[in-house]
């Protein structure tokens, strides 16, 4: 299951990532401000839900990734590893939709 | 090695990234004061260890999925993450004028 979900949500990273650079190469022309920025993303409910998307694969897939090096680097199993990555699913969560509801709503 | 310490880098920084993105709610000013922020050389110069950092868990990641799921040879999987690599890193650091 883990598997599963830590290549699918790859393969979605995959794909959101060269969308995001492609977006960063067209924002940082002529420089970035908060005013230029926010007048473009604010409202803008198809990006909102993209990154909403990226976010989600983002949290998936980061947790997955950290229990592997946990368990094979620091050989930490247990109800105190999965506490550990459990705060981390909820802060990316939490954190991630805080900055897409910041830029885009 | 290099896929797991680019992650652990990435996911270091995507926190940070958030934050950062989170402070256009409490107004204009404090998101144009990180920008001015990221202007720093020093700031500069950690951007572009993330670029560095995306670019090679980006085609690690590519590299990956080619093993698993593609019937290709190993040097051809390994050429094609190269690849991938050098073209994210020369596009990011182009994009972010570094």
């Amino acid at each position: 299951m883990l598997w599963i979900a830590q290549r699918a949500s790859a393969a979605a990273l995959g794909v959101c990532v060269v969308v995001h650079l492609a977006v960063v190469m067209y924002a940082v022309q002529g420089g970035l401000s908060a005013a230029e920025i926010l007048g473009r993303t604010r409202g803008n409910a198809a990006w909102f839900a993209f990154y909403s998307f990226f976010v989600l694969a983002v949290t998936v897939h980061t947790p997955i990734g950290l229990r592997a090096i946990l368990i094979e680097w620091l050989g930490w199993r247990g109800p105190s590893r999965t506490g550990f990555l459990v705060i981390v699913t909820a802060l990316l969560a939490s954190m991630g939709m805080r900055a897409v509801l910041a830029v885009f709503s | 090695m290099v896929h797991r310490v680019s992650g652990i880098a990435l996911a270091l920084f995507l926190p940070l990234h958030f934050w950062a993105l989170s402070r256009a709610l409490e107004g204009e000013a404090q998101l144009d004061a990180f920008l001015a922020w990221t202007r720093d050389p020093l700031v500069k110069a950690a951007e572009w260890g993330i670029v560095l950092a995306l670019a090679a868990h980006f085609a690690g990641g590519l590299r990956v999925l080619a093993l698993e799921f593609l019937p290709w040879r190993d040097w051809q999987k390994t050429l094609t993450a190269g690849a991938a690599a050098l073209t994210v890193a020369a596009g990011l650091a182009f994009a972010l004028a570094l």
